[in-house]
C-alpha cells in the first residue's frame, strides 16, 4: 500500500520525502481530533465510576 | 525469483505495513488520552466557569442557601481541594456519562446536594482529560474539600484521624480502593444499603484506580463541617481554603 502512494506522488525523492510527510500528518490530525472522540466511549479504558 | 516468491513477498510486506500501521494509530490514541484530552478538557472547564461567574453575577442571595436544580450536563457548583494545589478548582457538572466527565468532575444524578444530608458523590478522571483527580491517593484525613454554590461555601473534611493519618478509624474510610461494581461507597450513608436514611452530610469522591488502569476504583469519604458559610459573609471563601 505504501509503494502504490509513493509511486504516485509527483516530484523526486525530497517532494514525495514531503508530500508523504503531510499526508501522516493529514492523517494523525484526523485520528487525534476527529476519530478518537468519537470511539474512545466504546472502550472501558476511561470508567470512572462506580455503577 | 520465481513468481511464488514474488508473491510471497509482497504478503509478508503487506502484513508488515499493517502491524506498523496499527502500532502507530496505538501510539497515536496514547498520545490522544494523555495530551489531546487534556486540551479539550482545560477548554470545557474555562467554558464551564466563564458560564457558572456569568450566572452566579449579580445573582440574590438570602439569609439561607437558596435550593439548587442543576440540569445534567450543566455546571453548578465549584469544587476546591487545597491539598491538590493551592488554586485547585474545578466546575462540577450534574450527570457522570463520558460526555460530562469530559469536561470536569460529575455529580451522581440523585445523589445529595452540596450541604444537603446524605451523600454529595462526584466522579472525575484520574489519569487524561485535564486529570482532576490524579492526586486524590495524596490527601490526608481532615484535609479540606470544599464546595462553592452560587451563594454559599461548604467545608468537609477527610475522615479518618488527622493525628496519626489513619484512614479507617470510623465506621465509614477516609480513603478506600473497592471494585468498580461497589456502588455502596455512593449510597447515602456511605458502604450502607442505598436504602438505609442518611446518617450525616457526606462527599464522596471516585476516580480510578491504579493509574492508567480502570480496575479498581479510588474512593474518598469526607464529611461535613458545620453549616454553609453564605457568601456575603465570606466572599473571598472560608479559611479552610487557605489551606494546603
Amino acid at each position: 500500500m505504501y509503494s502504490w502512494i509513493w509511486r504516485r506522488l509527483p516530484g523526486g525523492t525530497g517532494s514525495k520525502a514531503f508530500l508523504a510527510l503531510l499526508l501522516v500528518l493529514a492523517v494523525s490530525v484526523l485520528l487525534l481530533f476527529v476519530v478518537f472522540p468519537r470511539v474512545e466511549h466504546l472502550l472501558p479504558f476511561t470508567d470512572v465510576t462506580v455503577d | 525469483m520465481s513468481r511464488g516468491g514474488d508473491l510471497v513477498r509482497t504478503g509478508l510486506r503487506g502484513v508488515g505495513q499493517l502491524l506498523l500501521t496499527a502500532g502507530f494509530v496505538m501510539l497515536l490514541f496514547v498520545v490522544y488520552e494523555l495530551y489531546v484530552t487534556d486540551i479539550l478538557a482545560g477548554q470545557a472547564q474555562d467554558e464551564l466557569s466563564d458560564q457558572l461567574d456569568d450566572e452566579w453575577a449579580g445573582a440574590a442571595s438570602g439569609p439561607t442557601p437558596a435550593p439548587i436544580t442543576p440540569e445534567v450536563g450543566e455546571p453548578f457548583a465549584f469544587l476546591h481541594i487545597p491539598g491538590l494545589g493551592a488554586d485547585w478548582r474545578r466546575a462540577i457538572v450534574e450527570g457522570t456519562d463520558q460526555e460530562e466527565l469530559a469536561q470536569g468532575p460529575g455529580h451522581y444524578v440523585g445523589t445529595a446536594l452540596p450541604g444537603e444530608q446524605g451523600n454529595f458523590a462526584v466522579a472525575g478522571h484520574r489519569v487524561g482529560r485535564g486529570s482532576p483527580f490524579l492526586d486524590l491517593g495524596e490527601l490526608r484525613p481532615g484535609d479540606p474539600i470544599i464546595v462553592e454554590t452560587s451563594d454559599a461555601w461548604y467545608v468537609y473534611r477527610v475522615l479518618g484521624d488527622p493525628a496519626t493519618g489513619d484512614f479507617a478509624t470510623g465506621p465509614i474510610p477516609g480513603q478506600q480502593i473497592v471494585p468498580p461494581t461497589d456502588t455502596s461507597v455512593i449510597s447515602p450513608t456511605p458502604l450502607a444499603a442505598p436504602d438505609v436514611p442518611p446518617s450525616g452530610a457526606y462527599l464522596t469522591l471516585t476516580t480510578c484506580h491504579p493509574k492508567y488502569s480502570a480496575r479498581q476504583r479510588m474512593i474518598v469519604h469526607a464529611v461535613l463541617e458545620g453549616g454553609p458559610i453564605m457568601r456575603a459573609d465570606a466572599p473571598d471563601g472560608p479559611p479552610a481554603l487557605q489551606e494546603g
